[in-house]
């Protein structure tokens, strides 16, 4: 039984640190299809980082210890996070020790982390990439605790177990306040993994950065971990997703044996979710970062409406 | 526990005597100097005293004491029971680390100034206990006017500057605007005693009175203004950024940390102790105003480029979202619903102690920082991590508490204060039920801003490159600032991790003034100190043990697969080799996305110089909007009554003397 719990624990979370590269090779193969490209073949940013790795870092001189610590303290947050998020299984100790809004202070902590290592070089691209990520973090966290809120109100409290069985127990009731909650967190979720239309994770143009910005000074195993970092970012959000929207799936049951199918139906939904990114970013054009104040408060009303449907409908 | 039963009182007036000796010692300073460095220390010492009877107080029943020491036949009563322990706790902590740095500071500052603090500030440390232990109104406006006139005094301490008389004088008179309107709420419930009440200004008469809901309600709001003067709620916050600068670092800290407490646990103690049962509009009023402050507040924090006013500010922000809390408690208690009142009261609580911590460990290491560089300017500021690593990680810790960021005491609070504003759902009124989670999502977004405002004070103080050429020789600070720092960050770090023994310690207070029976919201305990509410759980300590353990194994793997150490070079920069200070952001342009969003909530005075003007100067200034919608106004509103009224002057005194008897004949014919 507590064997159980922690073989659960530790296959979510390894997979969650196996498929992050992975889901960022989908989305861009995605994208390069779309684009009419050959593409580079999902494995690419699994050569990326091993490359990264191999290499030896240079890391500036005037750099402080925070400067050096960012990049771990972005990982472990990422794959704790990934570890807490019921993605296959609700039965998992660490699930059961946070709830979203735990959750959410998680991010935030990865947010202010990153922000301060790159104020730490005093360089003039990297303290702009943190002045806007802090801007758009600011700006979602309302939104992304709003969304929260609609399922929360469901299912009677913001744990993400009890959400998952609230809503999977009643099959496939479609909840109108939930439509709105879901586009209000899709958009915080393009904002929050600095997707398009707030971010283009893929340039380097140098005025409209935000996330790449931030790691401008980085280079090796600590660029390398701060990269897969942000892949178990985007894949958690999605893993939330899937939990607050489509919860049909993920095993309560007390045993193993449910697990491979949990997986396998995960993994087919995290493929839809990043073909349907790609879409998106393909249809897309980057904002000016003055209109995402009014990208992210459009989510924030949606989410809003959201949680009003429910009041006056009940539903 | 088993203590004597007179145990806490005992030592909260062997810290108050100790105390007063303490504070009349340092006026012997000049002619003994030996004494000097015991002051301070004794100081703490006391402070302890408090923080320990404080914690026994808050496990045990209420005491009362009748102390014959007023004027003859007018004796003071005191009581310390959870609500008084609760605060006991709180400055006791707070001051004895803020003491600690006041043993610093008087061995840097040599002029007289030392000596006028230790005396000053030793009588404002036993006024604020009495405040807390006073069981009448008598007692407790003596101890409020102490309190007042002490902490003016510590705020002009640099008095030979004419700004510093300034906000000295707006602080005092703000203070006093407030200590009328809590004279005048005691005053009413007094009056309504009922007739031949012996001693009808004890707090028990008082309480016993039981006002009709008119008068009721108008105690309520003279409390609400008087406390919240004191506090600095919306709009009577304009002292804080005025006299937060001004003070020395130390007293900012006690400004901030213990003295707007003060002005919570009075509004705690009128409205919740004193006063019947509340009506909705109350918990609505004080709700809606602690959102609008903690909005204002953090708005105007990340606009401001003085480390200071940035920090008082914040603690604008702060006070409002424990009174959001408040005003929640208030109305679940309205509709009966005492179990979501303990929540929130709980919430707001475990916010008040967390700002006392933070709050002053960061205005400690503001003074540190100010005596190192002589500067308080952001703009002038920066890369002090590597002069200062020390102060930096303590900074670093307040910073992330402050932030609200998890494993830190703010996150803990937020949360329940999150929790809180979703139980709300279960208010009986469908409009309140629907309106009050997007409170949720204002505290939400003023999280998000205070995270915003403190990566912009602490990247530009302690990261980046110095912004001067002086900062170069900047110190660290001396043993016992960093031993204030040490403390108050290990309690940040303590009451993050183990947030179940901290709602141990608040649950006496929440069940004495909601009358919550042995349940509550919360539940708590457990080996592993989590906190449940509606099996939403938050278990810091598993959850952080986790975290370290994973960043310690990614460590040892990236090490030991490739232990190729790195190398340092020069900043890449893009590639461009000259790189100064001046290309990073400024205070000024780190907030600038918020001046742009937020244009409609700012007063912006900007000076654009014309194409021709031989010295151009560019500057665009933010300032508070209320000085320009209510103060300014109220002023000449005031000017222009007096100007009329000085008709009325003849400089005769048989005019005079007509006047009196006028007056004496009207109130005679108005006589019952």
């Amino acid at each position: 039984m507590t064997l159980d719990l922690v073989v659960r624990q530790a296959l979510q979370t390894l997979f969650v640190i196996a498929a992050a590269p992975l889901l960022t090779g989908w989305i861009r193969q995605c994208r390069a299809w779309l684009g009419n490209r050959t593409g580079a073949g999902i494995l690419q940013p699994v050569r990326e980082l091993r490359k990264l790795f191999r290499k030896e870092p240079v890391v500036a001189s005037e750099a402080s210890a925070l400067f050096v610590a960012t990049p771990y303290i972005l990982f472990a947050a990422m794959v704790l996070a990934g570890a807490i998020v019921p993605m296959v299984a609700t039965r998992m100790p660490l699930a059961a020790a946070a709830d979203a809004v735990a959750l959410a202070g998680l991010f935030a902590l990865t947010r202010v982390f990153a922000a301060l290592a790159a104020m730490d070089l005093g360089t003039a691209f990297a303290s702009m990439g943190a002045r806007r990520t802090m801007l758009v973090g600011f700006l979602a966290e309302p939104a992304l605790l709003m969304v929260l809120f609609t399922p929360a109100l469901i299912s009677g409290s913001t744990s993400l177990i009890v959400i998952v069985r609230h809503l999977a127990g009643h099959g496939f009731v479609l909840y109108p306040s939930m439509a709105f909650a879901a586009a209000a967190y899709l958009m915080v979720t393009l904002a929050e993994n600095a997707r398009l239309p707030v971010d283009n994770p893929e340039t380097h143009l140098e005025l409209t950065m935000i996330h790449e910005a931030l790691n401008l000074e980085y280079s090796g195993r600590y660029l390398a971990l701060i990269e897969w970092g942000a892949g178990m970012k985007l894949l958690v959000y999605i893993g939330i997703g899937v939990a607050l929207f489509l919860p049909w799936g993920i095993t309560q049951s007390h045993g193993l044996a449910a697990l491979p199918g949990a997986f396998a139906l995960f993994a087919v939904k995290l493929a839809a979710a990043g073909a349907g990114l790609a879409v998106i970013e393909t249809l897309l054009a980057k904002l000016r970062l003055f209109r995402v104040p009014e990208f992210l408060g459009t989510a924030f009303l949606l989410a809003v409406l959201g949680l009003l449907v429910r009041y006056l409908l009940g539903s | 526990m088993n203590v004597p039963i007179g145990l806490p009182l005992g030592l909260v007036l062997g810290a108050l005597t100790l105390w007063i000796l303490v504070a009349f010692a340092s006026l012997l300073i000049p002619r003994v100097p030996r004494i000097a460095p015991a002051i301070f220390p004794l100081g703490a010492v006391g402070a302890l005293l408090t923080a320990f009877a404080g914690a026994l107080a808050l496990g045990g029943p209420p005491i009362q004491m009748v102390l014959p020491w007023g004027l003859p036949g007018l004796p003071f009563h005191i009581r310390l029971d959870a609500l008084s322990g609760f605060f006991l706790v709180l400055s006791g902590i707070t001051t004895c680390a803020i003491s600690l740095d006041l043993a610093g500071y008087r061995q840097r500052e040599h002029y007289p100034a030392a000596a006028r603090i230790g005396l000053q500030y030793h009588i404002l440390l036993a006024s604020v206990a009495l405040i807390f232990i006073a069981d009448d109104a008598y007692l407790f406006m003596i101890a409020w006017e102490a309190m007042a006139l002490s902490s003016y005094f510590l705020v002009v301490t640099d008095h030979r500057t004419a700004a510093v008389r300034e906000a000295g004088f707006l602080y005092l008179l703000i203070e006093h605007v407030g200590a009328l309107a809590i004279l005048v709420a005691f005053g009413i419930l007094a009056s309504r005693a009922a007739p031949g009440t012996p001693l009808a200004y004890s707090f028990g008469a008082l309480h016993a009175a039981a006002p009709g809901p008119m008068m009721a309600g108008v105690v309520f709001v003279l409390a609400l203004i008087g406390f919240g003067a004191k506090a600095g709620l919306l709009p009577l916050h304009v002292w804080l950024p005025e006299a937060h600068p001004v003070a020395p670092s130390p007293i900012s800290a006690l400004l901030s940390g213990v003295l707007l407490k003060v002005g919570i646990y009075g509004l705690l103690r009128v409205v919740f102790t004193l006063l019947p049962a509340p009506a909705p509009w109350w918990g609505v009023t004080v709700l809606v105003v602690g959102l609008a402050t903690a909005l204002f507040g953090a708005l105007l924090s990340a606009v401001q480029s003085d480390m200071k006013r940035l920090l008082a500010y914040s603690s604008v922000e702060n006070i409002g979202l424990i009174a959001a809390g408040i005003g929640l408690a208030l109305l679940f208690l309205a509709y009966g619903l005492t179990v979501l009142a303990a929540l929130a009261l709980i919430a707001a609580l475990y916010h008040s102690l967390n700002h006392a911590f933070f709050k002053s460990l960061l205005f400690l290491g503001t003074g540190s920082v100010l005596h190192a560089t002589g500067e308080r300017n952001l703009g002038r500021l920066g890369g002090l991590i590597h002069r200062m690593p020390q102060t930096a990680l303590g900074m670093l810790i307040g910073t992330l508490a402050i932030a609200g960021v998890p494993p830190l005491n703010g996150f803990v609070s937020e949360w329940l204060m999150l929790q809180a504003f979703l139980k709300a759902t279960a208010l009986p009124r469908p409009y309140l039920a629907m309106a009050i989670p997007l409170g949720a999502a204002l505290t939400a977004l003023v999280a998000g801003l205070a995270a915003y405002v403190m990566v912009k004070f602490y990247g530009i103080v302690f990261l980046g490159r110095p912004r001067e050429a002086r900062l170069a020789s900047a110190t660290e600070s001396g043993v016992w600032e960093r031993a204030a720092l040490g403390m108050l960050a290990v309690f940040c770090v303590a009451a993050g991790l183990l947030p179940a023994y901290i709602i141990a310690l608040i649950r006496p207070v929440a069940h004495l003034l909601t009358g919550a029976g042995g349940r509550t919201a919360v539940a708590t305990g457990g080996p592993a100190a989590d906190i449940v509410v509606a099996h939403a759980a938050y278990v810091p300590s598993v959850l952080w043990a986790a975290l370290a353990a994973v960043g310690l194994v990614g460590v040892l793997l990236v090490r030991a697969r490739h232990p190729r150490s790195m190398r340092r070079a020069p900043v890449w920069n893009c590639g461009y080799p000259v790189l100064t200070a001046r290309m990073q952001d400024t205070a000024e342009g780190f907030g600038q996305p918020i001046r742009h969003i937020f244009t409609s909530f700012l007063r912006i005075r900007r000076l654009r110089p014309g194409p021709d003007d031989p010295e151009p100067r560019y500057e665009s200034v933010v300032e508070d909007r209320l000085w320009y919608v209510l103060y300014l106004p109220l002023a000449r509103g005031f000017q222009a009554v007096f100007d009329k009224a000085r008709l009325l002057r003849h400089r005769r005194i048989a005019i005079y003397l007509l006047y009196t008897l006028a007056t004496l004949v009207i109130l005679l014919a108005f006589a019952p």
